[in-house]
């Protein structure tokens, strides 16, 4: 029988999975990747500035993740090189939390903020989880439609009414609150690698933008619960043995569309 | 006739430069305007302030109570990575009914096609699509974007054949967008040329049955092509001024 410790990591997981599962296929679709990774190096930051203010963890990094993605859409809007800017925010905040972690975090790892640390995950962390999957579902649900249409194109949109550019400030800003969520499960490294890599898989075997959703889903949680699984029996690293399990998916998927 | 929309002394520029001056342009009910110009014309930003896209610099843009808009864009960012059938996107922004898709569907020529997707579509096909999605909500006023862009003479007239049948099921006004200076759809009530202003204004005239009108527009368009004659009374200043 599985510990009790297996169990609240199984729990933290999926919740994760299904988080970065639909938020990844508009990271994919809408091309933010960059935008993704930016924001969880910079989150490292969010992480030390929490402790330094003795506030909660997920408090100082999603904190930080709105502000930086107000900032990023105030800069692009008016700046040319979104990518650039990108970068500099990114690797500053690394630069900056890692400054800081000398400075604040006695004791703090290092590694467990790269790389996260889901077996260390207590019930406190799988309830703000989980109130996270019903509210950011909720929203999702409720902007879905008009996120579809935005994707399609800004003019498109506006001719129906939605302001593109405000949807894609939504949309960010809860990319933003998803990688505050999972940092601590997967780390600031790998949350990438559980936005694209099962909504990538998710796409070879669907038609429409929501049955990839539903099976981004699936891929994510899947790979969240056999990387564990190989984790405890292996002993190796947990979140890295999700990331390389939802690598297997897609690879599989990959040689299917070759046959 | 009831007005549609209406751009009320319009001017529009990004940074410091102007596209588009002073332009006055009325939509009334059930009419067929198609808008000519050289490219950097203006012509999209006109289209773009119509859709409600963009805040003219100054003047505005007023519209008649509960418009519904029907917009085919010129283009669409449908890359590979987003999976959406053309059933799909006919369901853009909300989703239609059942035996209202098959209805649409058949009127535009693409019940076969409904299944695929939309990154797969010719240009043919793709233009058939974006119309689909566009009258699926029987809009009052349908605005179209260069829309034979890539399709050759007779797929061009063919399409122009298709808007001026689904004009008369529709009963709506249309706004057409064109580069091609003097070949416009002959069901046009009015044709505007546009260069940075109003440059002129008029109704084409009907292409004639002669040979060497048929040869220019092959064959099969069935009147559908006509020519516009521009009559400017002014002379541009700077070299934009387009052949005549």
């Amino acid at each position: 029988m599985f510990a009790e410790f297996m169990i609240r990591a199984f729990l933290s997981g999926l919740g994760v999975a299904i988080l970065t599962g639909i938020l990844g296929c508009f990271v994919i679709w809408r091309r933010m990747v960059y935008f993704g990774d930016a924001l969880s190096h910079a989150a490292i930051l969010g992480v030390v500035g929490a402790i330094a203010l003795n506030v909660s963890v997920y408090f100082g990094v999603i904190a930080l993740a709105l502000i930086l993605s107000v900032l990023l859409f105030t800069l692009t809007s008016r700046i040319q090189e979104a990518d650039v800017i990108l970068g500099v925010f990114a690797q500053t905040g690394l630069a900056l939390g890692l400054i800081g972690a000398s400075i604040w975090g006695r004791g703090l790892s290092i590694e467990a903020i790269l790389f996260g640390d889901i077996l260390a995950v207590g019930w406190r962390d799988i309830i703000f989880i989980w109130i996270g999957v019903a509210v950011i579902l909720g929203i999702v649900l409720w902007r879905w439609s008009n996120w579809i249409t935005a994707t399609l194109g800004d003019d498109l949109a506006a001719s129906v009414g939605v302001n593109a550019k405000h949807e894609s400030f939504y949309l960010a800003a809860l990319l933003a609150i998803v990688v505050g969520l999972a940092l601590k499960i997967v780390g600031a490294l790998l949350i990438t690698a559980l936005l694209i890599i099962p909504a990538a898989t998710a796409r070879r075997f669907t038609s429409t933008p929501e049955m990839m959703a539903v099976l981004s889903v699936g891929f994510g949680s899947a790979a969240s619960a056999i990387g564990l699984w190989a984790a405890y029996v292996f002993d190796w690293p947990a979140g890295p043995s999700m990331v390389a399990t939802a690598a297997v998916f897609f690879g599989i998927s990959q040689l299917r569309n070759a046959v | 006739m009831t007005d549609l929309i209406s751009l009320n002394s319009v001017t529009i520029g990004y940074d410091s430069k102007i596209v588009l001056r002073d332009v006055d342009l009325t939509v009334k009910r059930g009419e067929i305007i198609t808008i000519v110009g050289p490219n950097g014309s203006g012509k999209t930003s006109m289209m773009r302030a119509l859709i409600g896209a963009l805040v003219p610099t100054t003047g505005s843009v007023s519209r008649s109570k509960s418009l519904r808009v029907g917009y085919v864009p010129q283009k669409l960012n449908v890359d590979h990575s987003f999976p959406i059938t053309v059933r799909r996107f006919l369901s853009v922004p909300k989703r239609a009914k059942v035996e209202k898709i098959s209805e649409t569907a058949a009127l535009v020529g693409i019940h076969d096609i409904l299944d695929q997707q939309i990154s797969t579509l010719s240009g043919g096909q793709f233009q058939r699509a974006l119309l689909a999605r566009a009258i699926i909500d029987t809009p009052a006023l349908l605005l179209l974007d260069e829309p034979t862009q890539g399709l050759d003479q007779n797929g061009a007239a063919r399409f122009y054949q298709l808007i001026a049948e689904l004009k008369a099921k529709l009963d709506c006004a249309i706004v057409l967008v064109s580069h091609d200076l003097h070949v416009v759809m002959s069901a046009s009530d009015r044709v505007i040329c546009l260069n940075g202003h109003i440059c002129c204004e008029g109704t084409p005239s009907v292409v004639s049955s002669a040979p060497e009108y048929r040869a220019l527009f092959g064959t099969g368009t069935q009147g559908v092509l006509a020519l516009y004659q521009h009559q400017h009374d002014h002379l541009h200043d700077e070299t934009c001024s387009h052949d005549h």
